[in-house]
This record gives C-alpha cells, sequence and structure tokens, in this order.
C-alpha cells in the first residue's frame, strides 16, 4: 500500500488516488494545431526505472489532483504537491522537448 | 489422562484438569487445555499423521509451528471445511474433528504407497517429462487425474457460514513476533511513550521461552514483562495474530484467528479478523526456523526436529520417544537431549564435530546422555515409524563416512541442523537476504528504511542478545516517532545459551558404500530429495529460481521454511559455488496460508459494492418495480402489470408514453455545477460544439472527445447565468467526466477562472414526456408559463409544484413533447407523488430503463452501445456539431488517417426483413452476398422491439453506412446459429422531422 501524503488532508492509503500517469509530459496549448505534437503528448510515454513525476488525484478526499516524485522501482515517494502549482517545472520530454 | 501414554505425569504449561475430547480419523482421543492438535496426538502416541504428496510415504509430525511439511489435515466437514491444515498450528478444543489427507482406502494402509517403489519413476520433472507428451493438449488431459492422486486436501463447495471483519490501524511502531526480542522491543519502545502493537502468531506471547523447562528464571523474566505490557495503555498485544505480509511503505497485513481455537465462533461474532497496520516503524522480530538434516528415510514418523521435541516436552509436558537419538551438528539441541534425559527418556547425542565444549559435554553426562562426536546418523529405519539408525564415522577433511559402525534402535530421532532466520518479512519490499558463513545461515541485507530486527531474526540465538537487540530496536525505533527516553531492559537471569562451538554446515549426510539407504528428503511437503536436486542440476536447471519450478521444491503450503536452505546448499555445491553466488528464491505474501474469506471480509452479497439509490427509490420499490444496475446505481427497469414480463412491460409502457404522457426518473444523470467568468471559455474547449453564445435560460446538447478524438461523453448543458453553467453527463460516465474536468482545470489551465463542483447527489430528475407532457405539469406547476412562446424546445425555467421547487428544461431523449424536472433530493419523492396524482386523468405512465431505450432508439439517439470508446463523431453522424470556428479537446488528434477512413463503420437504422423477427444486439454486420468471416463489416449496437413501428428495429455501425440504405445485408449472430436479413435505413425511424419535439 503505497501512503500518500495530500497536502491538504495528510498522509492517505493511496486507494483514495485515482491514478493520472506521467506528469512531466506538457500539453499543448488548446490552439496547437499540429499533429505531430499532439501524437506524441497523448501516446508516447517513457517508462523510467527510478524516480518519476505522475499524477494522482485525491478522488476520495480534497479532489485535488497532485504531482507525486515517485521511484517506479522502490515505490519510495519523495515528494507531493498541488498539481496547479508545482514548485519544480515540469521536465520536457518528448517531441514537446524538440 | 488414558490413553495419553506419551503425557508426562507432570509439568508443562497445560491444565491437565481441563480434558478436551477430539477425533482424528474417527477414532476418538483426549487431550487437555494447552494442547495443539499436534502434541495431543504426540500424547496420544500417534505417529502416522499424513501420506506425502508424491510417493504417499508415510509422515509424521516434524516441527512444533507454522514450518510444519508434513502434517496436514483437514478440520470440520461443513462449510467450514479447512483442508491442508498443517496440527502444529491448530489449538485444541473440545469436540476436534480432523481427517487426514492424501490416503485411500486409509491412512496405515494406503494403495498409492506403490509409487514408492516406482522411485525412479517419479523423479524430477517426470509428471511434465511424461504427460506433456508431443501432443499439446496431453496435461491438459492428464492433469485432472494427476492433481487427484496426488494432491492436498480438498475445500469445501457450501458457502462459509462465518464472518469476518477488517481493522484498520496507526502506530508508531509494530512489532512482529512476540519472543524475548520483541517483547524487549514493545516494552522498550512502550516505555518510552510510543503507541505500539505487538503481535504474535501463537495463543500466548513468549516465544521461545516458553520452549523451556517450566520454573526457569525466563518465566519470571517473561511474567513480568507480560504484566507490564498489560499496564501500558499505549502497548496493544494481538495474539493469535499472524503479520502475513509488509507492503509499501511498511504497511502490514495480519490475520487474527479471534474463534479459530473453538469450534465456531460466538453467535454474531467474527472467525478472523484482517488488520491493515501503518506504522511508522517497524521491528522484525519474527525468529528463526530449525533446520531438518538430510540423510536417508529422514522422512520417517518419529523424525523431529530437536526444538520442535523440546517445546512438546517443555510446552505440553510429551515426551514423544522413550529411546532417543539427537542428531545435531550445532548446539541448539544440546539442551533438548538433556531436558529429554531428565524426563526419562534413554538419550544418545549424535555430532558430526570431533570435539564439543566441555560445558557441553559435562551437561550431557551429568544428564545421562551418551555422547557419540565425530558420528553421524547415515540412515534411518524403520516402516510406519523410525525404529533404527546407522551410526557411522564422520570424517570431517573429506566429508565422507566410509562405514556403517553400528545400529542404534531408538523411537525418536531429533534433528537439528542449524537456524534459518525468518526473513520472509524483510525480503517482501524486495530486501536481499545475505549469507553468513558462521552460522550457515541467510541473515537480513541492508535495512529497508523504516525496518529493525532483533533476535534470532538477526542471527542471535542467545537469550541475552535477543534481549539486549530487542530492547535497542524498540528504543531507536520510539525515538525515530519522537519518543526519546527508556533504558534498556536486562536479561532474565539465566545460564548463557551461546553456542560455544562453531556449527559444522552438514547440508547432505553422506552414505556409507555398502550401507542400505533410503531417499534423503530436502523438502518433504513435495517430496523433493537430495538426488531430485541433483538431477535438476545434471539437466542444466542450474538456478534456484529453475530448480524450484521444476522440482517443485519450496512450494506448496510450507514455502519451503525447512527446505529452501538445505537445497540451495545442495545446490552450490554440485555447482561447486559459494551459497551466497547461488542466492535465495524470492519470498512473496502470505508467509503462511491466509483463508479468502478474511481478505474478502464482510464485503460479500449484498454488502460486496456499495449500492446507490435515488430519492424515489422506495415509492419505486413499494409500486412494484423491477430494478436494473447502471454501475453503482440502481434504477427502475419496469414496472410490470400483473402477468407482465419485461418485454411485455417495456413495450407497453413506450407505447403509452407515446400515446399520452410517461415520467421516468433520470436522477442517476451526472450533474456538474460549471462556474466563474471563464465558464464558457472552458465549455468552449471541451465541448466540440459552441457555448459561449448560448443564452441564458437555455439548454444545449453537448458532446465531448477525449484527446485522441473518440467520443467520450455527451449531455445537455444549461446556462443559467453568465457565469453558471449546469451540466449533465451520462450515467456510466459522470464520475470519470467529473475527474477529467478537473483534470484539466487543475493540471493543464490552472489560468482559467473556473470552479466545477458535482451536483449528481443533490439534484433527483425526473423526464416527462409524450403528446400530453405539458398537459401534466399545466396540473402540477402554477408559476411557469409552459406555452410553446414563453418555453419553447431547448428553453429552461424555474418555478414551483406546489410547494416544491423545481427547475424545469425542456429537452427530450425520447422525440416527444418532453422535459426534465429537477428538485433537490430531499424533494425527489414528493415530486414524483405530485406527478403520479396530476397525471392520474391522464392515463400517465411509469417507465424504466428498458422503455427508455426502445425510445430513444425509435428515435436513433446514440448512447452508451454507440459511445463505446472506439467511434468518432462522423462515425456517429454528429460531425455536423463540430465547431469549425473553434478549437477543443480531441480536435486536432480526430483528424488522425485511421479515425478518417472511409470505410470506417458508421451509424444506420436496420430493419429486420422478415418484420416477425427479433433482432440481436451483438450480431455481426456481413454483406449479403459474402459468406459471414471476421469482424464482417460492422455490428449491431442496440435493438428494441418498437412499439411505434409495430415490429423490431436496430442501431448498428456499418462500413459505408449513410450510403447504402435501403441495401440488404446480414446481421449474424454466431451463438445463436442466425442469419437475419435486415435493410439498412436511417436511423431515425420515428418522426424523423422531430414534429412532436417542437410540439
Amino acid at each position: 500500500m503505497l501512503r500518500i501524503t495530500c497536502p491538504y488532508c495528510g498522509a492517505r492509503d493511496h486507494s483514495e488516488f485515482l491514478y493520472g500517469g506521467d506528469a512531466t509530459l506538457v500539453r499543448p496549448e488548446p490552439g496547437c494545431d499540429d499533429m505531430e505534437v499532439w501524437y506524441d503528448f497523448v501516446f508516447l510515454r517513457d517508462n523510467p526505472r527510478g524516480r518519476h513525476r505522475e499524477y494522482w488525484q485525491h478522488v476520495q478526499g480534497c479532489r485535488q489532483w497532485l504531482v507525486v516524485e515517485r521511484d517506479t522501482l522502490t515505490h519510495e515517494i519523495f515528494s507531493v504537491e498541488p498539481a496547479r502549482a508545482p514548485k519544480k517545472a515540469p521536465v520536457l520530454t518528448g517531441v514537446a522537448a524538440k | 489422562m488414558s490413553g495419553q501414554r506419551n503425557r508426562l505425569p507432570e509439568g508443562g504449561r497445560i491444565d491437565r484438569n481441563r480434558v478436551l475430547g477430539f477425533s482424528f480419523d474417527g477414532k476418538r482421543y483426549q487431550g487437555v487445555h494447552g494442547d495443539s492438535l499436534a502434541s495431543a496426538l504426540l500424547a496420544n502416541g500417534v505417529r502416522l499423521v499424513g501420506r506425502s504428496f508424491k510417493y504417499h510415504r508415510p509422515r509424521g509430525i516434524v516441527t512444533a509451528g507454522v514450518e510444519e511439511p508434513n502434517a496436514l489435515v483437514t478440520l470440520h466437514d461443513d462449510g467450514r471445511r479447512e483442508p491442508n491444515t498443517p496440527v502444529t498450528t491448530v489449538e485444541l478444543y473440545d469436540s476436534l474433528r480432523a481427517e487426514s489427507q492424501n490416503r485411500w482406502p486409509s491412512l496405515a494402509f494406503d494403495v498409492s504407497a506403490v509409487n514408492g517403489l516406482l522411485g525412479p519413476v517419479f523423479s524430477a520433472g517426470f509428471y511434465y517429462k511424461t504427460f506433456m507428451g508431443p501432443r499439446k493438449k496431453s496435461w491438459m488431459f492428464y492433469e485432472p487425474f494427476i492433481r487427484r492422486a496426488a494432491g492436498l486436501g480438498r475445500g469445501t463447495r457450501e458457502p462459509d457460514p462465518d464472518r469476518y471483519e477488517k481493522m484498520q490501524a496507526f502506530c508508531d511502531l509494530l512489532v512482529i513476533g512476540a519472543g524475548p526480542a520483541g517483547i524487549s522491543a514493545a516494552l522498550s519502545a512502550g516505555r518510552a511513550g510510543a503507541r505500539v502493537i505487538l503481535v504474535d502468531q501463537q495463543a500466548v506471547i513468549g516465544g521461545a521461552l516458553l520452549d523451556r523447562p517450566v520454573g526457569a528464571p525466563s518465566d519470571d523474566w517473561l511474567q513480568g514483562a507480560m504484566t507490564e505490557l498489560e499496564s501500558l495503555d499505549n502497548v496493544e498485544v494481538l495474539t493469535r495474530t499472524t503479520a502475513f505480509g509488509v507492503y509499501d511503505g511498511n504497511v502490514v497485513g495480519l490475520i487474527e484467528r479471534v474463534a479459530d481455537h473453538m469450534p465456531a465462533p460466538e453467535a454474531h461474532g467474527v472467525r478472523q479478523r484482517y488488520w491493515t497496520v501503518r506504522p511508522q516503524q517497524l521491528v522484525l522480530a519474527s525468529g528463526a526456523i530449525e533446520r531438518p538434516l538430510v540423510f536417508g528415510n529422514n522422512d520417517l514418523p518419529g523424525v523431529m526436529l530437536a526444538s520442535a521435541v523440546r517445546s512438546y516436552l517443555n510446552r505440553q509436558a510429551v515426551l514423544p520417544g522413550k529411546r532417543a537419538v539427537v542428531f545435531t551438528n550445532n548446539d541448539s539441541a544440546y539442551a533438548t537431549a538433556m531436558e529429554l534425559a531428565r524426563a526419562g527418556a534413554q538419550v544418545t547425542l549424535v555430532d558430526p564435530r570431533a570435539t564439543v565444549a566441555d560445558a557441553l559435554q559435562r551437561g550431557l553426562s551429568d544428564a545421562g546422555v551418551e555422547l557419540l562426536a565425530g558420528r553421524v546418523v547415515s540412515t534411518a529405519h524403520g516402516r510406519q515409524a523410525v525404529r533404527s539408525i546407522d551410526l557411522g564415522a564422520y570424517d570431517q577433511a573429506s566429508g565422507g563416512c566410509e562405514t556403517v559402525e553400528r545400529q542404534i534402535a531408538c523411537d525418536l530421532l531429533c534433528v537439528s541442523g542449524g537456524w534459518s532466520p525468518s526473513l520472509h518479512l524483510h525480503s517482501h519490499l524486495g530486501a536481499r537476504p545475505v549469507y553468513d558463513e558462521r552460522l550457515a545461515a541467510f541473515l537480513p541485507g541492508p535495512a529497508v528504511p523504516g525496518q529493525r530486527g532483533a533476535g534470532a531474526f538477526e542471527g542471535r540465538f542467545a537469550l541475552a542478545d535477543c534481549v539486549s537487540s530487542g530492547s535497542a530496536a524498540g528504543l531507536a525505533a520510539a525515538k525515530a516517532c519522537g519518543h526519546e527516553g527508556g533504558a534498556p531492559l536486562s536479561a532474565p537471569d539465566v545460564e548463557s545459551d551461546a553456542w560455544q562451538t562453531p556449527l559444522l554446515p552438514l547440508w547432505e549426510v553422506p552414505e556409507p558404500a555398502q550401507a542400505k539407504h533410503g531417499k534423503k528428503f530436502v523438502d518433504q511437503q513435495n517430496d523433493v530429495t537430495a538426488k531430485d536436486v541433483a538431477q535438476a542440476h545434471r539437466e542444466g536447471y542450474v538456478s534456484v529460481e529453475h530448480l524450484k519450478r521444476y522440482t517443485t521444491l519450496g512450494m506448496a503450503t510450507d514455502q519451503g521454511k525447512t527446505a529452501n536452505v538445505n537445497a540451495l546448499a545442495i545446490m552450490a555445491a554440485l555447482r561447486g559455488e559459494a551459497i551466497d553466488r547461488v542466492g535465495t528464491t524470492t519470498f512473496r505474501p502470505p508467509y503462511s496460508g491466509v483463508a479468502i474469506g478474511a481478505l474478502t471480509g464482510p464485503e460479500v452479497g449484498r454488502e460486496f459494492k456499495p449500492i446507490r439509490r435515488t430519492a424515489m427509490h422506495d415509492w419505486h420499490e413499494a409500486n412494484g418495480a423491477v430494478f436494473t444496475e447502471a454501475g453503482p446505481w440502481l434504477r427502475p427497469w419496469y414496472y410490470p402489470k400483473p402477468g407482465e414480463g419485461v418485454d411485455a412491460a417495456y413495450e407497453r409502457e413506450a407505447a403509452e408514453v407515446r400515446k399520452s404522457v410517461g415520467i421516468v426518473d433520470v436522477s442517476t444523470l451526472g450533474k456538474i455545477e460549471v462556474q466563474g467568468p471563464d465558464a464558457a471559455e472552458f465549455l468552449n474547449r471541451v465541448y466540440v460544439n459552441g457555448f459561449g453564445k448560448l443564452a441564458v435560460g437555455k439548454a444545449r446538447y453537448g458532446l465531448m472527445l477525449r484527446d485522441d478524438g473518440i467520443v467520450m461523453d455527451d449531455g445537455t448543458t444549461t446556462r443559467l447565468s453568465e457565469h453558471h453553467y449546469f451540466m449533465t453527463t451520462t450515467t456510466a460516465n459522470a464520475g470519470k467526466v467529473m475527474s477529467y474536468l478537473e483534470f484539466l482545470l487543475q493540471t493543464a489551465w490552472p489560468e482559467l477562472k473556473v470552479h466545477v463542483t458535482s451536483a449528481t447527489e443533490q439534484w433527483a430528475g425526473i423526464a416527462v414526456a409524450g403528446p400530453r407532457a405539458r398537459d401534466l405539469l399545466q396540473a402540477m406547476i402554477g408559476d411557469i408559463d409552459l406555452s410553446n412562446e414563453a418555453l419553447p424546445f431547448m428553453g429552461v425555467a424555474e418555478g414551483h409544484a406546489g410547494d416544491i421547487p423545481v427547475r424545469l428544461f425542456r429537452i427530450s431523449f425520447s422525440g416527444e413533447l418532453a422535459y426534465e424536472i429537477n428538485t433537490p433530493s430531499d424533494y425527489g419523492e414528493a415530486l414524483w407523488q405530485a406527478c403520479v396524482e396530476a397525471g392520474k386523468p391522464l392515463d400517465l405512465a411509469l417507465y424504466g430503463t428498458e422503455a427508455l431505450g426502445a425510445l430513444r432508439i425509435e428515435k436513433g439517439h446514440v448512447a452508451g452501445p454507440e459511445l463505446d470508446g472506439r467511434t468518432t463523431l462522423d462515425d456517429l453522424g454528429l460531425e455536423r456539431m463540430a465547431s469549425t470556428k473553434k478549437p477543443y479537446v480531441g480536435s486536432v488528434l480526430k483528424r488522425r488517417e485511421g479515425l478518417v477512413d472511409a470505410s470506417r463503420p458508421k451509424l444506420v437504422g436496420l430493419i429486420p426483413e422478415d418484420k416477425s423477427v427479433r433482432l440481436r444486439a451483438g450480431a455481426i454486420l456481413c454483406d449479403a452476398d459474402k459468406i459471414p468471416s471476421g469482424h464482417g463489416r460492422g455490428h449491431v449496437t442496440s435493438v428494441t422491439y418498437s412499439p411505434a413501428l409495430g415490429h423490431w428495429i436496430g442501431l448498428g455501425l456499418l462500413t459505408g453506412g449513410p450510403n447504402r440504405h435501403g441495401e440488404l445485408v446480414n446481421a449474424v449472430n454466431a451463438l445463436k446459429d442466425e442469419t437475419i436479413p435486415v435493410r439498412v435505413t436511417s436511423p431515425h425511424f420515428f418522426d424523423p422531422k422531430g414534429e412532436r419535439m417542437y410540439a
């Protein structure tokens, strides 16, 4: 059982949360009409071994979307912060980084 | 005490006055309070308890704990039937009934024991090699027969009559194992003020202290500790509780056996309790398990672990044999030998080590034990129990044994091959054990954060070390939780039991060349011998993980707790490598067997998952509605008149709606308040059609796509004020849409000033549909002008039905003149009743989801079966709704090549050529002139009998659909072996111009 420390609600079981996937991706602007950019954003994912930033929503709590930095190998959690205002700028990956 | 011929007249931690009757294989015996089933059987001289898995060899009790490989029985013979239960873990209660397993017709005379004579045939991999065969299916054919012949016990097919419950717990420190180390940890941390939970799988705490003779100084120490633990409010002690797994974040799963020591749980009580404990810190004091020695016929009943014999002797005053041989390669079994002798047995101790410490020699001679140093037991003899052993001189330099010196008669053979710390829980989070040459054992590797070890778990076998390491671990863990202070605990005042002579590793006892020797078992539960390990090695299975799978070593109920280390040491010797290079297999939860019922807990039957009910549910129920599940919701499916089934009911309900008026409960639709100055912009981004220019007081049908361009959901959204929209979603997707809107607002567009709130629970909804819908509302609502001019199609108004506040939306799913009335949920039932009352003169129909579906199919409206996560706007004929002037979620990727392919199946209506025929959803649509193959050209998505048209109709997705109206295709249902010619039409079967809707 992962224990995620929600910045609003405190330490909770991961079963209270909804997994939302890779948080390092940057969503293209709504007006972006480049199919390749959208394709990369929607379909291409890295599968890192080690530290990874990912979205989790505290659905059975405050309903806030959070960015959780987690080790995919050991499941150690390093940080949890609100997705609305992450302290760390997301790392660009894939085509969005080019 | 009648019949308990191996019970000593005094001693032990039992109450001889509380006699308990029990039966084994139908024969009646007596035990006493404080007995385990194992000790009671041994007290009665029962040695033969089971037959082995593969060879059906006679087997007895080997251990005194959860590691027992052999003595598995079935308890109970009703719904509580529990197979494969080690007798060593069962507390005796009055009227207990146990049956042996894997024997036919009886335990003493077992037909399949002939397998033993065929030993060479049944070697490692035998089943796979023989029955896999050249033909793929042969294993599938033979497997059931093999499983029946080589089996464990059978479970019951009756429902479990017992109740289980779940507990959630939090603490600073969880201590697993309440031997001297665990008790010291819990007490030290408890004194420092930490919140502590101490768990132990046995009925009383004390662990190995209880294996010492009654009255030893350690008893006083234990009693003092128990009293103090009980006095500390911040310490909770859970006995009969197994920690079966450690999970991420050091969350630990426990099973508390509340009632397994009784014939049945107390009335209204639970059988077991499943705890999820979330400690800040974890102390593992899970002890160690003694290893058997590998020699010929080491599986004979009467061959037992030395520590187990000591346990039975001192706990239950059972002397399992009068003429005992103790065979050990380390100091720990010496105490067993001395105590057996003091209890009246004639004892010989055989030790391969050439010399042993003087103190031990003195102790043996004082107790009258014969010491045979530099010797080994090369083979045991006996038919259904051990009768004698072969003694040989052991050459430590060569590791060989040349000749059998003599035979020694015995009825009990106690063995000790060293100790393996119980590292299972330590390894559950991926920690790797490290091999220790000195102890010839795997010790815990680098600690997982938040975990500490203590006592025998860390290879500290001396009592003083257990106490000091436990105390230190407890204090450190308390400190880590912010509880400073507390002093180290002092150990009981006993003679040192530290090992004085190093252990001599002896993984496989050598065989004298001329002697007659038997099978040398490594894993008794799976009948894996040293020869099987060698064979696996010869055949190239050099990894321990492969060895395990090929020979089945370490599998089944005991998971090789006594077998694994011996096996991999033998494997290492064969490979010519050090043991640490061979490594161990992976430990996974559970540590010992866990009942499925405990994991399920109370979540069975109606409690399996939460049920959502609408505000009008009780009324529906009282008025005969038949319900259907829609996700977690229960919705009225249909309201049968006497004698009606579902078909007759929904056909009538749908016809009545089109004739006059009907009402349906639509409270389950998802409802989301969208508020803020950027609400219009937000909706413009998430819907394919525009919402910015929607007038206040108007509703609009909207469609959402996923980012990949596939349709996600639809619904109506109303503008209640400049910055306030009210969105509805389908019942099924309400939660998904809500989370997705929150995701977009919080992660992608945090600059938008918009707040979304779920209001599904807050509003009850009733759809009113039919040509007389306006008449019905007129009779109920006085303060809203219902005229077509004042409240046109897609108009919204607020008012009252009597005292009930209502919000009225003129929207239609049925194609009729229709409205949806929303009211705060508490008014839901009152509003429903008001409709029913006002509808009496209008022949009001109540309709359920089945008629709702019939009406929408007649109109060609898409719903769940069409919005199946694979369809695009264009597939559904809805492309024209999409704005070309603005971007929206999915607007780019919906142009992907595959999604604009002209051959994609598209929405059509389907009418059977023979109007009397029923259509079936899921049928494959195939060209009329072709033999059906593959996925055809599309499929039938929704079907209904159309009361308006008088025959079956369907919606479907068909390649080239819109251009094929009028064509004949086949709807093929291979399951029913049906091929139905259907005519392709427009999906708008009924009132295609929508004249009724706008009336």
